[in-house]
């Protein structure tokens, strides 16, 4: 008993006309670690749900130690022995972990009333076994990200699930606990649990998989080893060649003319997520913030553009204090702003690519005069930025929502590096992008920094902040840990992400 | 690691200790001031009266009797007292107790009745009437809000529980004159509330309409449609379809000679007692069973369930559809308890004070009763103190039960926070 071999047949998923998985076939064989490679957006996710019973296959089949199996919901997977990590957490907050583990498969006494001591047994048995300490009366709310992702593999495991589903597991971990997830997996493969384990980062997964599979546009590229070189499979991921350094030259750092001082947002609860952060950034050099997210990135470069409230401290450009003024006259400073999240803060969806390209300047000569906008500038303005940025949409006149996220992206830049700027903030500038645009991107905001603006980027990829930093900043708990030079060890910037400080000694 | 050199830290000095929201304290202590003021220093110097147990009952306890203005000002002590023990919390950076806002409210309100019964005409009040008067009026209001309990918690908002109430109010006249048995009214009456339901569920759920604005419909139409048949069929034919009979009054021997309680919980009809199970069932059922802990995560999280097998949208449906058969009997209260035949619109908005208690109550069973006990005490509040004549207008009485619903939902609640996806609908992927 125990060991489940799995296997996917000719899986096909169709969303109207657009094929998210075309003809996919996937064995994983039972105590491996079977890494699906590929990039946002590539049919992974989709290809899981499938597995899982959350979608229903166009065609295909899914067959379970040799036997076909048809399942119509998550239900028939989990009886199945199939368990699945989601990217983003099935947990209901305000339950506490116990009633979340239960959930579903509750053991009940007489006349359906709860009796949860035994799945508290349960949840402290798993616990102690693979040295989680999770407490299975906390509140799941109240919990850390890791400790919360841990509490998805018990509920996994009480189901006694033979294969496990990870859906992009690490994105939301420091580096330390992604490492201590590399050895769960590892555990749990001793232990005789497949693991299907989906990441498109390439370091985690040639750390830990046995057989590595790369989905690029639903279909399967290939197989690799996870000796293959990242350079080999990050081109399989895209399907040509790239590159993954990014050579930049040594910042020319200049006059140092932006300057945050005790900067401090208080939440509604009371607590500082923005807690007496002081920097400031040279002309020609990029400061990055790295950080888990959540840990008061948003709020400080909101806190920074003038769309918090409740903030104290002091943020100058140019010797010119931004705090207080409207958003308008902020950005009228010289302040380019990209913000973390493209479809909710950086377009309007319907609106067309020119019309988002101009969302800034659209009251401003030459797109309008008087009261009136001019139709045909705004075209103009468009063509021009649609070559110079290389956005791949079928014409000026498309909705922004159509494109895909890399192009989206590419439309925000552009708006706010049209400008002639004195700082330019980024925030997640390559947050579900392709690797083709990730290069794009990152050339694009170099290039700004030597033409002499201050860069500030944030970004919780570490693997970013690496490639684009002059200094990096990190955050956490709305603290700065410390600022440290480029070339800072990533142990190092894993542990500071974790509140631990460069010179060791802890924060609290 | 060596801890020899400490982490750098960002220069801030440490900040003052954090401080819970000073809402509570400041409230009750201005309230605790106007009531010295208002009903102590410049209260009516006529003794009020309060009866406990009425002439015919077995054990007679004498009246209580409460002299006007010593009356407000020993109030109005208390309540500065509690006040100051709210405040003094507050400086020590803790939270006031639960008890302490509702100790507060009672002795409140105790203090404004005794003001408004002093400066009346007649200053004398039965407080076992008021109290069990207060009940009787709560009682569909605790249907409704339980059925707006089982609805949010499930993640969808009833606005139709006027419309379940009033489908409820006619079924029951309507079935119970025909078949000349007001119980088989009752069942007809959570048949009706259950079908008003289950169009709200099938537009909302599968259709995802906007589910204010489902509920907004329903209410209308209910009311535009019983309105029709009554003057079209009740009306002309009274004796045929408009003359239900009550529920008989089923007291409980020894237990309702209680003063003051016994009359509330033992003397009531089959529905006052059903209203007091339900309560207790759709509590115990919401947090102490497999279904309840399913039908939270539904309303919470409706995509965590989904993928442990529970079927949200099936889910969804049924307590929906049980939420409007509870509404549907407390319609029936109004016409085979409170009165015995039906008016067009004789739920008179009770459905959404209804909504009001079941947020006033923080979404749980519990919380939904007692706050339609308070909104049944105001109604209740408003028709006594018309019949002894107080000097206070009696166009401001009728305001009270929305006056209170108003501060109720607005002030005192704080910040209760309501299921996560109500209101929301679920589609897979």
């Amino acid at each position: 008993m125990g060991v489940v071999k799995l296997e996917l047949k000719g899986i096909s998923k169709a969303f109207g006309t657009f094929y998210a998985n075309q003809d996919i076939d996937l064995v994983v064989e039972s105590g491996q670690i079977h890494c699906l490679l590929g990039e946002n957006g590539a049919g992974k996710s989709t290809l899981m749900n499938v597995l899982y019973g959350l979608y229903e296959p166009t065609a295909g089949q899914i067959l379970v130690d040799d036997q076909p199996v048809n399942f119509r919901g998550p239900g028939d997977a989990m009886a199945a022995g199939i368990g699945m990590v989601h990217q983003h957490f099935m947990l209901v907050p305000v339950f506490t972990v116990a009633e979340n583990v239960a959930l579903g498969a509750e053991p009940t006494t007489f006349g359906g009333v709860l009796s949860m001591d035994e799945t508290r047994k349960k949840i402290r048995e798993i616990s102690d076994h693979y040295g989680f300490d999770v407490d299975p009366d906390a509140l799941v709310e109240d919990l850390p990200v890791g400790v919360q992702q841990r509490v998805e593999i018990i509920k996994a495991l009480v189901r006694e699930a033979k294969v496990l589903i990870l859906d992009e597991p690490t994105a939301v971990l420091t580096p330390q606990e992604t490492d201590e997830l590399l050895d769960i997996m590892r555990q749990l493969k001793a232990g005789g649990t497949s693991i299907v384990f989906i990441s498109h980062k390439l370091r985690e997964v040639k750390a830990v998989s046995d057989v590595i599979t790369v989905i690029r546009r639903g279909k399967v590229v290939g197989d690799a080893p996870p000796t293959a070189s990242a350079t080999e499979l990050a081109s399989m991921m895209v399907g040509r060649p790239v590159s993954l350094s990014l050579n930049k030259a040594p910042a020319q750092r200049k006059e140092t003319t932006f300057v945050v001082e005790n900067l401090t947002v208080r939440a509604a609860n009371g607590t500082n997520v923005v807690d007496g952060i002081s920097f400031d950034i040279a002309q020609g050099e990029i400061l990055a913030v790295a950080g888990v997210q959540g840990n008061g990135q948003t709020e400080l470069t909101e806190a920074i553009l003038g769309i918090q409230d409740h903030v104290t401290g002091s943020v100058t450009l140019d010797g010119k204090q931004l705090l207080g003024l409207p958003v308008k006259e902020v950005l009228r400073s010289g302040v380019g702003f990209v913000p973390e999240d493209r479809t909710v803060d950086g377009l309007v969806g319907p609106f067309s690519v020119a019309e988002n390209l101009v969302l800034d300047l659209y009251d401003q000569a030459p797109f309008a005069s008087g009261i009136s906008m001019k139709p045909a500038k705004v075209t103009e303005h468009a063509k021009a930025k649609i070559e110079e940025f290389d956005i791949r949409t079928p014409s000026a006149g498309a909705a922004a929502g159509t494109l895909s996220g890399g192009n989206q992206q590419k439309v925000v830049m552009a708006r706010e590096l049209s400008r002639p700027l004195r700082l330019f903030i980024a925030s997640q500038p390559t947050r579900g992008v392709d690797v083709g645009s990730i290069e794009f991107l990152h050339k694009r905001i170099v290039a700004e920094r030597d033409v002499g603006t201050p860069v500030m980027i944030v970004s919780t990829e570490l693997d970013e902040v690496i490639e684009l930093a002059d200094r990096i900043a990190v955050l956490y708990k709305g603290k700065l840990v410390g600022i440290v030079p480029a070339g800072t060890p990533r142990d190092t910037l894993g542990l500071m992400m974790a509140g631990v400080g460069p010179e060791g000694g802890s924060d609290d | 690691m060596s801890a020899t050199t400490t982490a750098p830290k960002s220069g801030s000095t440490a900040l003052p200790a954090f401080r819970p929201s000073m809402k509570v304290p400041l409230s009750l202590g201005i309230l605790a001031l106007l009531a010295l003021v208002f009903f102590g220093f410049l209260g009516p110097d006529q003794t009020a009266e309060m009866k406990i147990s009425d002439a015919g009952d077995a054990v007679a306890v004498p009246a209580l009797m409460i002299p006007g203005q010593v009356g407000g000002v020993v109030f109005g002590i208390v309540l500065l007292a509690m006040a100051a023990y709210s405040i003094y919390l507050w400086t020590q950076g803790e939270r006031s107790p639960k008890w302490l806002p509702i100790a507060f409210a009672v002795v409140f309100v105790f203090a404004l009745l005794v003001w408004i019964v002093a400066g009346a005409r007649q200053p004398s009040i039965s407080l076992a009437g008021l109290v069990a008067g207060s009940v009787t009026l709560a009682v569909p209001l605790v249907f409704g809000s339980l059925s707006g309990v089982l609805c949010e918690r499930v993640g969808v908002v009833n606005i139709a529980i006027e419309g379940q109430l009033l489908g409820g109010a006619f079924t029951a006249a309507l079935v119970a004159t025909m078949t000349g048995s007001p119980y088989i009214g009752l069942i007809a009456a959570a048949a009706a509330g259950a079908a008003v339901s289950m169009v709200l569920a099938v537009f909302s759920i599968k259709y995802l309409v906007n589910q204010i604005i489902v509920g907004v419909v329903l209410n209308v139409l209910v009311s535009g449609l019983t309105g029709f048949l009554y003057g079209t069929l009740m009306v002309p034919n009274k004796e045929q379809f408009n003359t239900p009979g009550r529920l008989d009054i089923l007291p409980i021997p020894l237990l309702s000679d209680i003063p003051i309680i016994g009359p509330i919980l033992f003397e009531q009809s089959i529905a006052g007692y059903l209203m007091y199970i339900a309560v207790a069932v759709v509590w115990f059922g919401l947090f102490k069973t497999r279904w309840g802990l399913r039908v939270r995560a539904v309303g919470e999280h409706p995509q965590a369930a989904d993928t442990l097998g529970i079927n949200v949208n099936a889910t969804r449906f049924w307590n929906v559809t049980l939420g409007g058969a509870i509404a549907g009997i407390g319609g029936a209260v109004f016409t085979l308890v409170t009165i015995d035949s039906f008016t067009k619109d004789i739920s008179g908005g009770r459905g959404f004070i209804a909504l009001a208690a079941l947020i006033f109550g923080r979404w749980n069973p519990i919380g939904a009763f007692l706050a339609s006990l308070l909104f049944g005490f105001a109604y209740n509040l408003q028709s006594i103190l018309g019949i002894i004549g107080t000097p206070v207008p009696s166009q401001f009485m009728a305001m009270l039960p929305y006056l209170v619903t108003i501060f109720a939902v607005a002030g005192l609640v704080g910040k209760s926070r309501g299921p996560a996806a109500s209101g929301i609908p679920y589609v897979k992927g």
